[in-house]
């Protein structure tokens, strides 16, 4: 594959606060119009969707684990020193014995170090997936959350973990601004953020922006939908020094082909044109601060 | 049988049976050898984002508890009391005096397994 052309490949996230603006189509097509091979993440692994769009039918799936304690009931005294240290009721020790709850473990072994003899030790239990693939200049790297699991940041991370250094990549964030989307952004450069023009829309812009600041994450935002109300949004950009890269009009057409799971920028040339210059613009606001450290 | 809870959002034995377990307000505890109640409320149980189930069922095997009378009990709670030798008798008595009444006239019998989902 050839290399990026960028001096140091840059990683972008696509955000919103609020969900449905968007961002997965703006992710996708600017993946698409990107002009050099770059890396798409689908980091919405309670419900990744990229491949929907881009298809790729030779995806290599790998397990996410995470460890979780074992006991051993012949060597456990039932102390209550495992139940007492943890705060999650993973474990829970109960007269004579100690009982496990996998689906309520976050992973920190605590239990097997206080254990004073030595019954705990830990197992990996799945968690979820992570697959890889290739479409055209894109290479995908799509997570899946294990049904019943609730535990998000570490399948974010094992995507973070496949990224390549060496090429450019797009994050598709979850919605929201709680851990699963701090998970996405570590270590990115840019954070796009889409919104729509409704008041729900800018109340969560602006929640997202709190969280951009708060990351010292440099950010611009995609308007989707956007109609004749625009005063509110425009102001706010304005008056928070934030640019608007790109504005999406509410087209009817953009929905029908979305909704067929088509590609906008390659069914609409004209959009195909505004997503190539949005990634231009991205190329040329990071090439000037100088990318990843 | 000896040491007997209820799952209640009252205080005395004429309050309604809560069907909830792990989400109940309070356990009225009843002694059948000196006919006397008290109450443990469910403070941890009601506050806990996840293993409400769990906390409860630990809080009432740490009051010594030998059988516990509610609506429902999910799969996790379950455990927990069955590890505790704690009997789970089902129940859709609307007071838990009514409740305490079927329990000892013998109407009711321990249930072999939790009798529905976790967060039902």
């Amino acid at each position: 594959m050839a290399e990026s052309t960028l001096e140091k490949p840059f990683r972008i996230a696509v955000a919103s606060g609020k969900g449905g603006t968007g961002k997965t189509t703006v992710a996708l097509n600017l993946a698409a119009m990107f002009g050099e091979p770059v890396q798409l993440a689908d980091c919405d692994v309670e419900e990744p969707n990229v491949n929907l769009f881009l298809r790729c039918d030779q995806l290599t799936p790998t397990e996410v684990t995470m460890l979780v304690p074992e006991v051993d009931q012949q060597r456990c005294n039932g102390c209550g020193a495992c139940g007492e240290l943890c705060q999650f009721r993973g474990i829970v020790a109960v007269g004579t014995r100690a009982l496990v709850f996998p689906e309520l473990c976050h992973g920190c072994g605590g239990c097997a170090l206080v254990c004073p003899t030595g019954a705990i030790t830990e197992r990996p239990h799945r968690i979820g997936t992570i697959s890889t693939g290739q479409s055209g200049a894109i290479r995908l790297i799509e997570g899946r959350l294990e049904v019943g699991v609730s535990l998000v940041p570490p399948v974010i991370r094992a995507v973070r973990e496949q990224l390549q250094d060496e090429l450019p990549a797009i994050l598709d964030a979850p919605p929201g601004t709680s851990c699963p989307v701090v998970a996405t952004l570590r270590e990115c450069d840019y954070l796009l953020l889409v919104t729509d023009p409704t008041p729900f829309g800018l109340h969560d812009l602006k929640l997202a922006v709190a969280l951009a600041r708060e990351l010292n994450l440099p950010c611009g935002v995609v308007v989707n939908r956007a109609g004749e109300d625009l005063v509110g949004l425009y102001g706010y950009c304005r008056s928070e020094n934030l640019p608007v890269l790109l504005s999406l009009p509410d087209d009817r057409q953009i929905a029908e082909i979305t909704s067929r799971g088509d590609l906008l920028a390659h069914a609409l040339p004209e959009y195909g044109l505004m997503f190539a210059e949005l990634a231009e613009k991205l190329k040329q606001e990071l090439g000037a601060a100088g990318g990843r450290p | 049988m000896n040491t007997i809870a209820f799952t209640t959002a009252g205080q005395e034995l004429a309050a309604a049976l809560d069907p909830r377990f792990g989400r109940a307000a309070n356990f009225l505890i009843y002694d059948t050898t000196q006919k006397s109640t008290r109450i443990i409320e469910n403070q941890q149980g009601r506050s806990a984002a996840q293993g409400a189930g769990i906390q409860a069922a630990e809080t009432i095997v740490r009051a010594g508890v030998d059988t516990l009378v509610t609506g429902h009990c999910g799969p996790k709670a379950f455990k927990v009391l069955e590890a505790a030798g704690v009997k789970v008798f089902n129940c859709n008595a609307a007071t838990v005096d009514e409740a305490l009444h079927e329990l000892l006239a013998g109407r009711l019998t321990a249930a072999e397994n939790s009798d529905v989902e976790g967060h039902w």
